[in-house]
């Protein structure tokens, strides 16, 4: 992109000298005050007393302007600097808080994180890789590994697929058609996790089958005559009985936003294709997917990122019982509940490794897209 | 095909939209369409209509019976379980505490990350690729290992307990996905339409502000669901950063404590669930709007 | 409170990112010593002028407040818990305030560890207690020599003491888990007497089948805990089994070579004995299903109607009816009635099996210690006990203020020939809330036992 070069280069250099610096520096008060006001309202907030619809208010102000008015402050405040420095320093006026945030809440604690992966449980001794040693070994934490490629592949899979279709199908539906058939699926999103495990807990409940069922599902099963099915304690099932749970959750999220894509897909391209002799499926697989892979990438990404971190749903259905641990899961409780943090780093850190190739994947078609 | 250069939303009617869409009717017939998307939204929803149905019922008869029950013998319905929650001491001001808590963590990372993802997809910097692998790289790191090294900065600053603590914690947690996702739409935008602009003169503050900004409604309208609803139903975030006064308490909260600590009493949470539901819903039927509408229709990429 | 000018965040602003550029500088770190000093918490509005005015004189701690975390929510449990603290909220000025969530154990490692411990927090296990140990104040030098020995007997004061002889915690509300519960009534029609030994005891089961009747209801579904109503079971049987020196080797060995295994015959044997009862589907209401899938605060229901006779659980178990029968009375002639889960083997006595909260201290402000040792005395929990549901470890209780079920329970406690913590509150998490669990729910469905109790002794941690 060469859009910083259009701006034209005002004065000479001499002329900057005399009249640029007292510029900058009244610009760089800009941004100063606003942040001095902003940082005022802060401490308002937190120390007064004032009614809670008035914090409210001011939290409102303050959150949606209070942040846009340091951006255009601190912009004011490049946009007078001589051109070069300029030019080198507009983008991290655009990266630079978000930047500071994510290194203060998430890469100062990750790096922390990395470090006490190679110590004892109480962080007190180096160690060296038994944690991770503990991670690919021990015979609970197999099972753990061997749960979350399953919970992967099936959710990642269903709820892209799925929402795909959806996403498609609604499309071809009247715009109350489509907004209902959207909100229904949407649903179990604003469903808390415990919530969720309410409403699961009586599908998959089952009684003896002496007794009248009050689970959804064993009601259907025993209904035809069937056995009643140990949905969370049948070590066969109950992993899929969980990763249902995730597809039922998950699947409005990959909707919601495959949606918009599909709906940026010009009718022009289809009706191109169509009119060349494509039937709907060769529309659908060579002209549809193509057009929105960056977004289908994107979902799937956070889809697989939303599931190697899952842990809710199994901490509060299984707790990991009966071989339906899951690392975040096991993390989780090695953390608060066995006092063992060197455990959980080292547990969180292979989250962080098991990204790595989606990190690779993204990065390549990053570069695919802007060649 | 480029579209023409505007500044602002850019709603380019398309004269064959209602002909293609009509075609694909006659291929893939409608009915067959309603049929598919009919049998998906009754999987969908029957968990969730039965816990409706279990939430007019106490909880002796949900234990001992179905909740399709209801439809064949006569059942006495309660609102016995939307009294409790309703009526609770507080709930009013926990209402009021989520949404302080919300709004805030919704808007900021939202408006950090569009400026950060503009950066990312159009603006040329040393550095660009390893920040966007950090920040994919990011969206893995379990919140819960970042609790006490944050809580020990932040009882150092005095914002232990404090709004502003709160969102700044929301902020960092929801940024990578915020910034991930906003870069994702923010990327695919034609870069005739952005090249356009740039011949205008825009400096890329205006380019981001009038252009871009616009542009990403959509993908903006559908992260800030997301941030609202996670949020929204936050329970370990707000104990742990907000405190456990029982001042600053959320509807989470609340809820859980209704509930009791070993779960006595769980029928609370059929009816909690709903009421919890209505604002994060009425949050998603208003930004629905903006799903619809084809916003780059009429320019196509690559 | 203390304000931080923009240009102290500035600065820290730049140190951060440069922390986070730079490599791993922790620039902002703070300094690790908050404990001392630090103020209770910034989420209550800590009152700096006194927020009513009162006579300074009569109340030595006006204007203080101190704050108590605990586990429990339970609005009952709550309001008998904080009533206990008027008279000394009156009489000291301090401002008592109890702050419950259910996600305890996450909320005190997190605060304790960063830095923002609560005054004091009640653990409903001392085991979890004994982690954030160094961050508790040692209250051997709170109290002067032999206070703590008169108000409670050792064994109390040595559970929550460390190895290195630091006292970091006082006991407050104690429950007794050795009971059985039965309802009068039923007993009566069907002319069943109370056992008073195992084989008794499995001998009323077999008439019960006999006549009809269902004999246990042992339900055990407790979401993420579920599996602590059968270890509770199995400590019972151990300490009817074998001596208190195994089971003190089974939960806290005092060294790694003394640990007695879930593997060792004594142990096993146990299952065995909980096997023979619970694995039976004829003894079980509702089946082995029910046991695994059935939430255990129902346990009493199926005893007030007959479903089914009989249910070990603690002295706890009748608040759990309260919600759907606020009339319930308990006793010989009430609605439901207890007998003492009866001894196994006579050469091992009488043993009771406890549980109980447990205090610490972690921000040493002169109102902190007072309330704390307010905790010390029985008088703390007075409306506690009379409100039926709790046991006193203190020995200045006043026993006239327990109703006559609670001081028969009581009486249970005194007379015991051995009293044991609950086993799995001891042991370390992986175990006591891990394996242990787990292996439960696995044994009641249906697993070999052996691979199991292997299992459970690999997960016990190596330090």
């Amino acid at each position: 992109m060469q859009q910083q070069l259009q701006q034209p280069e005002k004065g000479s250099f001499l002329s900057w000298f005399t009249t640029g610096v007292g510029r900058v520096i009244v610009a760089l008060i800009v941004p100063i005050i606003t942040f001095a006001i902003l940082w005022q309202s802060f401490v308002f907030m937190r120390d007064t007393e004032a009614p809670k619809l008035l914090i409210a208010l001011v939290a409102l102000v303050v959150g949606v302007v209070g942040v846009w008015a340091l951006y255009i402050g601190t912009n004011f405040f490049i946009e007078q600097l001589p051109g070069r420095v300029r030019d080198a320093l507009r983008p991290y006026l655009f990266v630079g808080p978000a930047m500071v945030i994510l290194g203060v809440f998430l890469i100062y604690p990750a790096i922390g994180t990395i470090y006490l992966s190679f110590f004892d449980a109480r962080s007190e001794s180096f160690i060296g890789v038994q944690n991770y040693a503990f991670a690919f070994v021990d015979s609970a934490m197999l099972i753990a590994l061997r749960n979350n490629l399953l919970w992967i592949i099936l959710v990642t899979g269903f709820t892209v697929s799925v929402g795909l279709l959806v996403a498609v199908l609604v499309d071809r539906l009247s715009q109350w058609e489509e907004a209902a058939a959207k909100s229904l699926i949407f649903m179990p999103m604003a469903i808390s996790a415990v919530g969720a495990s309410v409403i699961w807990s009586f599908m998959y409940f089952a009684k003896p089958i002496t007794q009248p069922q009050i689970g959804t599902l064993n009601a259907i099963i025993t209904g035809f005559g069937g056995e009643p099915v140990l949905f969370l304690l049948d070590k066969a099932i109950n992993n899929f009985a969980l990763i249902a749970i995730q597809i039922w959750l998950l699947t409005g999220f990959c909707m919601v936003i495959l949606s918009s894509a599909v709906k940026g897909v010009p009718d022009e391209l289809l009706e191109a294709a169509r009119i060349d002799g494509a039937n709907e499926f060769q529309v659908f697989f060579r002209i549809l997917v193509p057009s929105i892979m960056p977004t289908i990438l994107t979902v799937s990404t956070t889809v697989f990122i939303i599931v190697l971190k899952t842990f809710d749903i199994v901490y509060v259905m299984t707790n990991g019982r009966r071989d339906t641990e899951v690392v975040a899961n096991r993390m989780f409780n090695e953390l608060f509940r066995f006092g063992n943090s060197g455990h959980a780093s080292a547990l969180a850190v292979v989250l962080l490794l098991a990204v790595l190739p989606i990190i690779y994947w993204n990065l390549r078609s990053l570069r695919e897209q802007r060649s | 095909m480029s579209a023409p250069p505007q500044t602002g939303p850019i709603t380019v009617a398309s004269p064959s939209r209602t002909a293609a869409r009509r075609s694909l009717r006659d291929i893939l017939s409608a009915s067959s369409v309603r049929f598919v998307v009919l049998v998906l939204c009754f999987l969908w929803s029957v968990p969730t209509f039965g816990l409706f149905i279990s939430s007019f019922r106490n909880a002796q008869a949900i234990n001992n019976s179905g909740w399709w029950s209801t439809f064949y013998t006569s059942t006495e319905f309660t609102i016995q379980n939307y009294v409790t929650v309703l009526t609770a001491e507080g709930m009013g001001n926990a209402f009021l505490n989520s949404i302080i808590v919300t709004v805030p963590s919704v808007v900021i990372p939202i408006t950090i990350a569009a400026f950060a993802a503009y950066a990312f997809a159009w603006l040329e910097f040393p550095g660009r690729d390893l920040f966007f692998a950090i920040v994919v790289l990011l969206l893995v790191v379990p919140l819960h290992t970042t609790l006490v090294p944050i809580l020990r900065m932040y009882v150092g600053l005095d914002l232990n307990g404090t709004f502003l603590g709160i969102w700044l914690a929301h902020t960092g947690f929801g940024l990578p996905l915020a910034t991930y996702l906003l870069y994702g739409y923010i990327s695919t935008i034609p870069k005739e339409i952005m090249e356009a602009v740039v011949i205008d003169g825009a400096t890329p503050f205006t380019t981001f502000t009038r252009m871009v900004l616009p542009l990403s409604v959509p993908a903006i309208a559908s992260f800030a669901i997301f941030q609202f609803l996670w949020v929204w139903n936050d329970l370990l975030v707000a104990l742990v950063f907000l405190g456990t006064n029982s001042e600053v308490s959320v509807v989470t909260r609340q809820l859980t404590e209704l509930v009791g600590s070993k779960g006595q009493n769980w029928e609370v949470l059929t009816a909690g669930a709903f009421i919890t539901m209505i604002v994060p819903l009425i949050v998603f039927f208003s930004l629905q709007r903006y799903f619809v509408r084809g916003m780059m229709a009429g320019s196509v990429k690559g | 409170m203390l304000r931080k000018s923009p240009f102290f965040i500035v600065v820290l602003l730049l140190s951060l990112i440069l922390a986070a550029c730079g490599g791993t500088q922790p620039a902002a770190e703070p300094t690790d010593a908050p404990e001392e000093a630090q103020p209770a918490e910034a989420t209550e509005e800590e009152p700096a002028e006194p927020t009513e005015e009162e006579p300074a004189g009569d109340q030595p701690y006006a204007g203080t407040t101190v704050t108590i975390f605990g586990a429990y929510t339970e609005q009952a449990e709550v309001e008998a818990f904080e009533q206990g603290f008027v008279p000394f909220e009156e009489e000291t000025g301090i401002d008592v305030v109890y702050e419950g969530a259910s996600d305890f154990e996450v909320l005190i490692a997190t605060r304790t560890e960063g830095g923002n411990p609560p005054d004091i927090a009640g653990f409903p296990q001392p085991g979890l207690m004994k982690r954030f140990a160094d961050q508790a104040v040692d209250l051997s030098t709170v109290f002067e020599d032999g206070y703590l020995q008169q108000q409670y007997n050792q064994s109390w004061i040595d559970m929550a003491t460390m190895p290195d002889g630091r006292i970091i915690g006082i006991w407050n509300r104690a429950i007794v888990k050795s009971l059985v519960w039965y309802s009068p009534a039923q007993f009566a029609e069907a002319g069943y007497e109370i056992p008073t030994t195992w084989e008794e005891l499995v001998a009323l089961s077999d008439q019960m089948v006999a006549d009809g009747k269902v004999p246990w209801y042992a339900p055990m579904e407790s979401g993420n805990a579920t599996g602590w109503v059968g270890t509770d079971w199995i400590e019972d049987i151990m300490l009817r089994t074998t001596s208190v020196e195994n089971y003190d080797n089974w939960t806290v060995p005092a060294a790694p070579e003394d640990r007695l295994l879930f593997a060792s015959p004594e142990v096993k044997q146990a299952w065995e004995y909980i096997g023979s009862i619970l694995l039976n589907e004829d003894y079980v209401y509702g089946g082995i299903l029910s046991t695994l899938q059935d939430r255990f605060f129902d346990t009493g229901k199926p005893l007030l109607t007959g479903e089914a006779m009989m249910a070990k659980q603690g002295s706890y178990m009748p608040g759990w009816l309260l919600e759907d029968f606020p009339e319930l009375t308990v006793g010989p002639n009430g609605d439901l009635n207890y007998f003492y889960f009866p001894p196994i083997d006579a050469t091992y006595g009488s043993p009771v099996l406890t549980g109980g909260d447990v205090y610490s201290m972690y921000n040493d402000r002169p109102e902190v210690r007072e309330v704390l040792k307010f905790l010390t005395t029985a008088q703390s929990i007075e409306p506690s006990i009379k409100a039926g549901t709790f046991i006193a470890p203190h020995t200045d209780v006043n026993m006239d203020w327990y109703d006559e079920a609670n001081r028969g329970i009581a009486e249970i406690l005194a007379n015991a020939d051995t009293v044991r913590f609950d086993g799995s509150d001891l042991m370390p998490g992986e175990v006591g809330t891990g394996t242990f669990w787990s292996g439960m729910v696995d044994y009641i469905n249906g697993e070999d036992l052996d691979p199991i109790l292997e299992e459970i002794d690999a997960s016990w941690p190596a330090q």
